[in-house]
């Protein structure tokens, strides 16, 4: 019986895997770059996105999600497998919120 | 950065029209939310990758009323960061590479390494 454990989920990856390459051939074929300039756009494209977060910014895609930089305050941690405290300094880290949009396209 | 900024910084470096800048926006994020809502994975090198995740449906309880409520099942995406971005994002933190992961050390100047501040400690005054 289902009791709302963080076990209740399943990965849905079944094998395929969308990567640069069909962002090319998508803007290849439907905005009519060539194959090399349509190669270099998407390059730029999230060549600004990650230099944007490197800078601490924000990236909002509205009807997509919102990529976050936090910071993480320096903590003691502990090795989980000696038990020893480990000192784990600050840092900072990305973080995905998807949008509702988003999130209700998926469950359509 | 917002999309309509993400457009013209695109624009801009790729010596395009905005119009198009938005369209090649528009179409990688509507191909990315199509991949996922079909089940698929996406893996972008150097950024990271995307999943999505189902979950069954429960029967919760709001904790404050007692109150039983249906949880209904759902899809959930998920964003993993590449290895190149979660360490240019922390970089400016100060980690690997400058000053040899010293990070209690502190620098008052610009010196590049240890010996600098050690010499200047030396007493010897440039003159």
């Amino acid at each position: 019986m289902a009791d709302g454990s963080p076990t209740n989920f399943s990965s849905d990856a079944v094998g395929r895997t969308l990567t640069k390459a069909e962002f090319v051939e998508a803007v290849y074929s439907k905005i009519g770059l060539s194959r090399r300039d349509s190669a270099e756009v998407i390059e730029l494209l999230f060549e600004s996105v990650k230099e944007t977060l490197a800078r601490g910014e924000a990236v909002k895609i509205s009807g997509f999600g919102n990529f976050i930089v936090r910071e993480k305050k320096a903590r003691t941690g502990r090795n989980p497998q000696t038990g020893n405290a480990i000192q784990i300094t600050a840092r900072r880290v990305l973080t995905f919120k998807p949008s509702q949009v988003l999130k209700d396209m998926l469950n359509k | 950065m917002n999309k309509s900024e993400l457009v013209e910084r695109l624009a801009e470096r790729a010596k395009i029209t905005k119009k198009r800048a938005e369209q090649v926006v528009n179409l990688v994020f509507e191909q990315m939310t199509e991949a996922l809502q079909r089940g698929d994975r996406i893996e972008i090198r150097g950024f990271g990758s995307f999943t999505s995740k189902s979950y069954e449906a429960y029967t919760g309880r709001n904790p404050r009323t007692g109150e039983t409520i249906h949880v209904p099942a759902k899809r959930l995406p998920f964003f993993k960061v590449g290895k190149e971005l979660k360490e240019r994002v922390d970089y400016p933190r100060g980690r690997p590479g400058v000053s040899g992961g010293n990070s209690h050390h502190e620098y008052v100047d610009d010196d590049d390494d240890d010996e600098a501040d050690d010499r200047a400690d030396g007493g010897a005054q440039l003159g």
